[in-house]
């Protein structure tokens, strides 16, 4: 079943400050993902994969194109949609697991997850123990965590919504070969459960152990 | 000839079952069986003007607010966000333009054209107003109890133990120890006068709060310290916030959709995060990239 | 007597003050302004209780005049003089025989009677003058029935000392809707005001207020739920009639330290003494 299709995306960005250059990123991009599977964004870095990723989340404003997604079983083109719909479809349908973790001040890391998780403080826990945050660290807020730490926390949150569909933009980038394991571990169980994912993987040996589809970006020439 | 009575989350005293405001635009690209939080606007407003002499306030200002969201207005000084919210919550009519309000029962009201009295009982019941400095809003000469209590005394409660109690676990909600329900607030740092003004406006359970600059003046510790009480308390009780902030880290934190004001026009506007993260006007732009990150 | 006119007011003062009555008994414990007169005594003196006086006296009214309980005071005696020259009324200071009470800081033991009619000095009409000094605010307070500023200083009463420490001047709400000064009577005395038969009115001169609470209206102290008004007395015994339930004073008889408590209202007083020795 597809859950999300994306056709003919355009976005240029024009930077005021910079004497209003144009740059643009996006040209007619597109990507179908569909209940179960799991498509990889690759390309050169730069290209506009992550542009791509936040497009779809709707951090980023298209110019053109629609980004259709099953939500509440009909098809919305979040393109077009009014901010509070924008935020339903991420409360209920669309997750997102960012590079960074933006840290919330004064949250524990238990918290974090458990709000994601709507309150289930248990699942909270069993993810994060899952990634290997040992529980001495789950009543701590993550500013002080190390990088690797932060985006594990970030990832527990990805998944604890159990959202249909989920876009993961570098979930293995700081992470060891044995927590790569957790999270290609936790890929699969989505992808068995229905999820449908969308992923920008460096590491090549994570690809191909998730990915059933790629879609290539390439970068766009620079105009004039 | 009987005092009017407060009675919360039925009809609010004083207003007539009015006309009702214009109904929602149909949205593009979105399929009709679906509608987007279920409920009807609660604060909305079109076609605000004002001057002050020969200086623009505000120009053609639009806003809506949703039940139980929190929207930000974000700006400079001078930009009008304080007018835009002195306009809104039916201190400062407008040249031109209407703000309208939703009641529990779900009629709607012109907030400028509503009877003083009526807007005052708003004032006290379905609404809040937390303001920059405590000090404007608490009384400095009464405890810490009378002052979280008063919105209870004022809307009919007449038992000392409940005030008390209701008091007490209202102080412990905003962090500050209920053993200083009896300390004059003239003892309170700064940080603790402002959680003891926003445990003294949400006692008695408001739909709507406005906030101006609510972490103002503050220590930037303490201001983290506050942001995170909003936010948990605003989730929490499913409160409408307008937020009037020059501080954009704010805005992020706790807002869904926010307005970027400059001059007393609204330049950009939408979800909070694509405005941030992807500005389009070219003031947004500039205000973005001024924000200094540690 | 001649060149006075009847109770020393001019007939066009009269009119406006009874005019000002007619609407204080129309809206009960609601402040009315008047235009007070220039009276034959300072301001603080009570003024406006004599202008209420002077306004509905008639020919065949009997006035008793009190301050602090007592008919034999300086001011008590002196205007009750001032009266019985500029209207030649009847005075008397037997409160049953009485159908005009002027009377500063106390209300009779006697219950009163329909037909009667007791009138207050009043220092400070404004019940929240203490907490809001602003006149402009405590008017749209009124307006609006604001009245939680009052609830406030009662919970903080009760927080500071255990009870309300308010003990005369205790505010009262009339007909459930106003909220009033009873003028510095002691709180013991609040009850009376609640469905008195007499007709009650207030007159501050120097504030220039007139207020009414008429007969058979609610009047009740301001209290919680689980702080109720509770009126306080001298526990103790008059010397000179044994009462147990009067409002008592107490006066001090030597430099030793000696005291006893006698009722301050002297003619309640006395009319159980003349009781008592009529029936030895």
């Amino acid at each position: 079943m597809i859950m999300l299709r994306a056709e003919g995306l355009g976005k240029t960005f024009t930077l005021h400050l910079q004497g209003g250059t144009s740059l643009p990123v996006l040209d007619g991009a597109a990507i179908t993902l569909e209940a179960g599977k799991c498509v990889a964004l690759t390309g050169p870095s730069g290209a506009g994969k992550s542009t791509l990723m936040r497009a779809l989340y709707g951090s980023y404003r298209v110019d053109r194109g629609r980004i259709l997604v099953r939500h509440a079983g009909a098809m919305l083109d979040l393109a077009a949609a009014d901010p509070r719909t924008i935020l339903a479809i991420r409360r209920d349908t669309l997750g997102y697991v960012s590079q960074f973790l933006r840290v919330v001040p004064r949250v524990p890391a238990l918290a974090i997850v458990a709000e994601a998780a709507r309150g289930r403080v248990d699942k909270a826990e069993q993810l994060l123990l899952r990634l290997n945050i040992p529980r001495r660290l789950h009543a701590l807020p993550p500013a002080t965590f190390s990088g690797g730490e932060q985006q594990r926390v970030n990832l527990a949150r990805g998944f604890a919504g159990g959202h249909p569909i989920l876009l993961l933009d570098e979930p293995t980038a700081s992470l060891d070969a044995a927590n790569r394991d957790v999270v290609i571990g936790m890929i699969r169980e989505a992808k068995a459960r229905g999820t449908a994912l969308a992923g920008i993987f460096h590491d090549r040996a994570v690809r191909d152990a998730v990915a059933d589809a790629t879609v290539t970006i390439e970068p766009l020439q620079d105009a004039a | 000839m009987a005092n009017p009575s407060f009675t919360p989350s039925t009809a609010t005293p004083g207003l007539d079952p009015g006309v009702h405001g214009p109904a929602s635009p149909a949205l593009e690209g979105l399929d009709p069986r679906v509608k987007p939080g279920g409920d009807e606007k609660l604060l909305w407003a079109e076609g605000l003007h004002l001057r002050f002499g020969p200086i623009t306030a505000l120009d053609d200002v639009a806003a809506e607010l949703w039940p139980g969201e929190v929207l930000a207005i974000v700006g400079e000084s001078g930009s009008g966000k304080t007018t835009l919210l002195n306009v809104l919550s039916g201190k400062l009519p407008p040249d031109a333009g209407a703000v309208w309000y939703r009641d529990p029962v779900g009629d709607a009201h012109d907030v400028h054209a509503m009877p003083a009295p009526a807007l005052r009982a708003l004032h006290r019941s379905d609404w809040g107003f937390v303001q920059q400095n405590p000090r404007d809003s608490l009384r400095m000469r009464v405890t810490a109890g009378g002052n979280v209590g008063e919105r209870l005394m004022a809307a009919g409660s007449r038992h000392y133990g409940t005030i008390r109690d209701t008091a007490m676990d209202w102080l412990r909600q905003v962090e500050i120890e209920p053993s200083r329900i009896d300390d004059m607030p003239t003892t309170f740092s700064g940080g603790m006068l402002q959680r003891l003004q926003i445990a003294r406006t949400l006692v008695t359970h408001p739909r709507l709060v406005f906030m101006d600059e609510p972490t103002g003046g503050l220590d930037v510790s303490v201001q983290a310290r506050l942001l995170d009480l909003i936010r948990t308390l605003v989730a929490r009780l499913g409160i409408a916030v307008v937020l009037v902030t020059h501080d954009i880290a704010a805005a992020r934190l706790l807002a869904g959709r926010m307005m970027v004001m400059q001059g007393g026009r609204v330049v950009e506007s939408g979800l909070t995060d694509q405005v941030l993260d992807d500005p389009q006007h070219p003031y947004t732009q500039l205000l973005v990239s001024s924000v200094l990150t540690a | 007597m001649t060149g006075y006119n009847f109770a020393y007011l001019d007939e066009q003062t009269k009119r406006m003050i009874r005019r000002t009555l007619l609407k204080a008994v129309a809206i009960p414990g609601h402040q009315i302004p008047f235009g007070s007169r220039e009276m034959p005594l300072p301001f603080g003196w009570g003024t406006g209780g004599i202008q209420v006086t002077a306004s509905i006296l008639g020919p065949d009214d009997v006035l008793k005049v009190i301050d602090q309980g007592a008919d034999d005071t300086t001011n008590a005696v002196s205007i009750r003089r001032f009266f019985a020259r500029t209207a030649g009324v009847r005075t008397t200071t037997r409160t049953a025989e009485a159908t005009v009470i002027q009377t500063r800081h106390r209300t009779p033991e006697t219950p009163l009677r329909e037909g009667q009619i007791l009138v207050y000095q009043v220092p400070q009409p404004e019940p929240l003058s203490r907490l809001e000094h602003r006149r402009a605010e405590t008017r749209q307070m009124h307006a609006l029935a604001e009245y939680g500023l009052m609830h406030v200083k009662l919970y903080e009463d009760i927080t500071r000392f255990g009870h309300v420490a308010t003990s005369y001047d205790f505010p009262v709400m009339v007909n459930g809707r106003y909220l009033m000064a009873p003028s510095p009577i002691p709180a013991f005395d609040n009850p009376k005001l609640d469905r008195n038969p007499a007709l009650q009115l207030f007159g501050a001169g120097r504030e220039k207020r007139i207020y009414a609470v008429p007969p058979y209206t609610e009047v009740r102290s301001l209290e919680f739920d689980d702080h109720p008004f509770q009126p306080r007395r001298a526990p103790g015994t008059c010397a000179l009639c044994g009462s147990q339930a009067s409002y008592l004073d107490e006066v001090v008889i030597d430099d030793q330290g000696g005291r006893m408590f006698v009722c301050s209202d002297t003619d309640y007083c006395a009319e159980r003494v003349a009781l008592r020795e009529a029936a030895e």
